[in-house]
């Protein structure tokens, strides 16, 4: 599969990532390059095999559903470029 | 007083117990090399005033015999590890001022055995890269040098930082991360040793994340035996990270030096890739003869899943970097470049804030996961990824007891030599690496010889999951037949 312009500023929208024209033509060859490479798989025959979800067998622990951390907002704000009264801020999201 | 920086972290402990010196002696004489060795651009933080307060703190528990296993050790963090305080950037601008307000588990626990904080070091952005080159504090220059020539050449990465700096002898050991070989290919490019344990077998906790299924913290250090050190001290169960393992962790020290007569180990056939250099592909007679003449059988082995590691890791990885590095969007931390709206934020944050390398990586991750590809890219992936784990059960169930491999196709190449506009050039660096990150396994690379340019090469051996000691006692053969290899010219100084 290789990608169109089109694709890589969709992608690259869905990424949240701004790309400039200039860019997009250079992305294309490079998302191309990767892509091309990992087309191989397609050579595998993967019929009844199951996708791997652990790599090492483990259940998942479970614990009580309390409270067990938090309480310093300002630990957690201390690197927000923007917060105000104990909140991060951002630009507005809803008119 | 010789140079403290020479000892092996065994040798200094050894030497702090016996009262031979003071951590505060030892920590000094690394803060000095550190200070003289800026060429290399290990470091991309130094905290020196942390370190000689820490090693007055460790002077005071030795005094009181309250040493702790790495009591007074001067150590370097790879950048991916949150340090209470002290700037942690995974080398990126989009958190290049982030200052963590808490402690990694895996650095807790080597401050809780007495361990000495000398600095974070250099790596590829995000871990993205073999090459150390994708840093925003620009690339590392490893201390290693072709025979004759003054070029410059890259450590190796993703924990390129730490390879060099331990080569260097600028810290006493190094914690690093390997998530496709970022420790194991940096330690072969420096004649360092170094080890990623099994999945779970140390905390991610406090590690940024780059591929969470893959990832795992391990070791760079001078020798087998100071690898298996660090590692006692960072490896445990951690009941903030789900996936860290509840098993005890073993005296892994005990196991250097073990017999490894009657192990059985495995060589893949796959392995003799198409233009291996006649250089690894002798080394890796040669550490097989080294391993036969300890008591081992080594027997030839098929993993025939191997080629096809590669390309579903790269497809793993960057599906799950796109959705760990969703996180950096200009609210919460890091650099905010402001946009007519929210979404405008992200994008413009996002654009300004990651290098090319990890744009090009969430990029890929994003569309492998998109709607109409998922299936076609990431569960095939998946699958293939059960294939690659099969083929190493079969052969451990064949009573294959560990595999030895190259860890590296060559020897470290120039900056810049591989920086070109193909970036599946630089993802072959990984091809022998990146199988066990994808099976789970642990691996270790050992120095094992040098090139005929007088560079490092190294060897790597692949265990059963949470099989490390047998790795240690296998490792150890191959460091007393090939002996350490030290840089002699320290051209940075």
């Amino acid at each position: 599969m290789s990608v169109d312009q089109a694709t890589v500023r969709r992608v690259a929208h869905l990424a949240r990532i701004a790309v400039t024209e200039d860019e997009v033509a250079h992305l294309q060859g490079e998302l191309n390059a990767i892509l091309a490479f990992v087309d191989e798989l397609g050579e595998v025959d993967t019929t009844n095999v199951e996708p791997m979800t652990s790599v090492i067998p483990m259940q998942l622990p479970l614990r009580a559903d309390v409270v067990n951390d938090g309480f310093y907002p300002d630990r957690v704000l201390a690197n927000a470029p923007a917060a105000e009264d104990g909140f991060f801020a951002v630009p507005k999201v809803v008119e | 007083m010789s140079d403290l920086t020479r000892l092996t972290v065994t040798a200094a402990r050894e030497g702090l117990a016996q009262g031979h010196f003071s951590a505060s002696e030892l920590t000094r004489a690394y803060v000095e090399a550190v200070e003289a060795a800026g060429a290399l651009n290990a470091y991309v933080l130094a905290t020196p005033e942390k370190a000689l307060d820490m090693a007055r703190a460790s002077d005071e528990r030795i005094a009181k015999g309250e040493a702790g296993r790495l009591e007074g050790i001067p150590l370097g963090i790879k950048d991916m590890f949150a340090t209470n305080g002290v700037r942690t950037t995974a080398c990126s601008n989009i958190i290049g001022n982030f200052v963590p307000p808490y402690e990694s588990t895996v650095t807790s626990q080597l401050w809780r055995d007495g361990a000495v904080l000398l600095g974070k070091l250099n790596q590829d952005e995000f871990a993205m890269g073999s090459s150390n080159e994708s840093s925003a504090f620009g690339p590392v220059v490893n201390p290693w040098r072709r025979r004759g020539s003054t070029q410059n050449l890259v450590p190796g990465g993703s924990s390129g930082g730490s390879a060099a700096a331990v080569a260097a002898h600028i810290c006493a050991a190094a914690a690093g991360t390997d998530t496709g070989g970022s420790i194991r290919q940096p330690a072969a490019f420096t004649g360092t040793v170094g080890i990623k344990p099994t999945y779970g077998r140390c905390s991610r906790w406090g590690i940024i994340a780059y591929a969470s299924s893959l990832d795992q913290a391990g070791v760079i250090a001078r020798s087998v035996n100071d690898a298996a050190l660090l590692l006692g001290s960072m490896a445990g169960h951690d009941p903030k990270d789900s996936t860290s393992a509840n098993l005890a962790v073993p005296d892994y020290e005990a196991a250097v030096g073990a017999s490894v007569k009657g192990k059985r180990i495995g060589i893949p056939r796959e392995y003799r890739v198409e233009g291996m250099s006649s250089e690894i592909a002798s080394l890796w007679d040669k550490g097989a003869q080294m391993l036969r003449d300890a008591g081992a059988e080594v027997v030839e082995i098929s993993l025939p899943h191997t080629k096809y590691a590669l390309p579903a890791y790269y497809i793993v990885a960057l599906a799950e970097a796109s959705s760990n590095l969703a996180r950096y969007d200009g609210v919460r931390y890091g650099e905010r470049v402001p946009g007519r709206d929210i979404a405008e934020l992200y994008e413009k944050t996002r654009a300004a804030g990651f290098g090319a390398e990890v744009r090009r990586r969430i990029m890929i991750g994003t569309y492998v996961l998109s709607a109409g590809y998922y299936d076609a890219y990431y569960l095939k992936a998946q699958k293939v990824r059960t294939l690659i784990k099969r083929d190493f059960e079969t052969a451990f169930a064949d009573g294959i007891d560990a595999v030895l491999a190259p860890a590296t196709p060559s020897a470290a190449f120039g900056i810049g030599e591989k920086s070109g506009a193909d970036p599946v050039e630089m993802y072959l660096q990984d091809v022998f690496t990146v199988t066990l990150n994808m099976a789970g396994l642990p691996g270790i690379a050992v120095p094992a010889g040098l090139s005929s340019e007088g560079l490092p090469l190294g060897l790597q051996l692949i265990g059963r999951p949470f099989g490390e000691e047998g790795l240690f006692a296998l490792a150890q053969v191959i460091e007393d037949a090939a002996g350490r290899f030290d840089v002699t010219d320290k051209w940075w100084r």
